[in-house]
């Protein structure tokens, strides 16, 4: 399946159906992340049933302490 | 015109006007670390009116590499950062009121230094004492501006009391991280990165020039050559009991606070977290192994070994730190190491 993340075309594996996959593709899935879903930011109680299709249009963004 | 600032006021959207509301502002930089030190810099050469920093923490030889108002002899002759950052910038430009505390913030402290305070720049290392900021700046009115990064990665939001949504809104929990910079490291330009980020947006505040903020939550990986900016504003929350209309500003009251406590007659401080949790042991086991110390695990507690001190960790969040009686360098050891 191909995505855009970040505005960068990826193709990610086929098992990665939901958004919730998709963090735990990215190692995110522990972390706070905010997940906006085709320009609609997605609460995280959605993360595991929403679906993900071909050309979906993802951002990202975690948070992270450090400074 | 000013032939110091010659340059920024030929900059159209400052201006002369511009320049003269920069030198009426007053600034409270919390930290002078990585961000800290790159913040306070900027915003001293662009000639706000007064400048205060903060930090509890002394420089070290691992702190060159990024922090950008310090040298060799700081590190050598461990110079508290808020002093040693103040006596660079007064050489910088003199003409700026230049405040330095060495001081672990908290509570208390916050609601005296936000006293004349213009915008807060954050430049901790930690989400304990954002949540206090954050909490402080809606109660006070004060627009803040969260900076943080880790490794290459940086990310940035500014926040107008009132307008924008807050951190609690963002976050809904606070992170515990196992990632820090003492962990997997830190880049220099991610750090400016954030700084470039952070101060512009200062700039427009300082300037009331609120039309061109950016109103975006922004992250950036500079290694991996990504960036994502997302529009937050839906985010906000009426029911957020830091900046909705029942608030009760949850930060400020003790019982949400990490609470320390040095262990009578056992060299020892103790740290609890506000809200007692289940600690992955065996991912933090895996982190800090990959550091100097020396780690061991029981199916109750990690123990990590680094220097003269021992830091104790308890499933529960809880964090014994052997050797020390001095509860800033414990809560140093413990952010640097567990986030």
């Amino acid at each position: 399946m191909e995505l855009v993340i970040n505005g960068d075309r990826l193709e990610i594996p086929n098992k990665v159906e939901t958004i919730y996959n998709l963090l735990q593709h990215f190692e995110l899935e522990q972390k706070v992340v905010i997940v906006e879903w085709n320009d609609m930011i997605l609460e995280k109680e959605l993360h595991q049933e929403t679906q993900l299709c071909d050309g979906d249009k993802i951002e990202l963004v975690h948070f992270v302490g450090g400074g | 015109m000013n032939e110091r600032y010659s340059r920024q006021e030929l900059f159209a959207p400052i201006g002369s006007q511009g320049q003269s509301k920069l030198t009426k502002k007053h600034v409270l930089v919390i930290g002078a670390g990585a961000l800290g030190t790159g913040s306070a810099e900027v915003l001293v050469r662009a000639g706000i009116g007064k400048l205060t920093i903060v930090d509890r923490d002394y420089v070290e030889l691992s702190n060159l590499q990024r922090q950008q108002l310090y040298t060799e002899k700081d590190a050598m002759q461990r110079i508290p950062k808020a002093i040693a950052a103040k006596e660079r910038l007064t050489l910088i430009n003199s003409e700026v009121e230049v405040v330095s505390h060495v001081m672990d913030v908290s509570v208390e402290e916050l609601e005296q230094l936000v006293k004349d305070v213009d915008l807060i720049m954050d430049a901790t290392d930690n989400f304990d004492i954002r949540m206090i900021i954050n909490d402080i700046s809606q109660k006070v009115q004060i627009p803040w501006i969260y900076g943080a990064c880790v490794g290459s990665y940086g990310i940035t939001y500014t926040i107008l009391p009132g307008q924008t949504p807050c951190l609690n809104c963002l976050l809904e929990t606070v992170p515990m991280g196992g990632i820090t910079c003492d962990t997997v490291g830190i880049i220099s330009p991610a750090v400016q990165m954030v700084v470039s980020y952070q101060t512009s947006e200062a700039l427009k505040i300082l300037v009331e020039d609120y039309q061109s903020l950016r109103k975006k939550l922004v992250s950036f990986d500079l290694w991996k050559n990504q960036h994502a900016a997302i529009n937050v504003d839906k985010v906000k929350n009426e029911e957020c009991l830091s900046c909705g209309e029942k608030r009760t500003y949850p930060y400020l009251t003790f019982s949400n606070q990490t609470k320390t406590a040095v262990l009578c007659g056992r060299d020892t401080v103790q740290i609890r977290p506000p809200k007692l949790a289940d600690r992955n042991l065996e991912s933090l086991a895996k982190i800090l192994s990959q550091q100097e110390g020396k780690v061991s695990l029981n199916p109750y507690l990690l123990s990590f070994s680094v220097g003269h001190h021992r830091l104790v960790i308890f499933k529960d969040g809880r964090v014994l730190i052997h050797g020390t009686k001095d509860i800033a360098e414990a809560k140093t050891l413990y952010h640097r190491y567990l986030g």
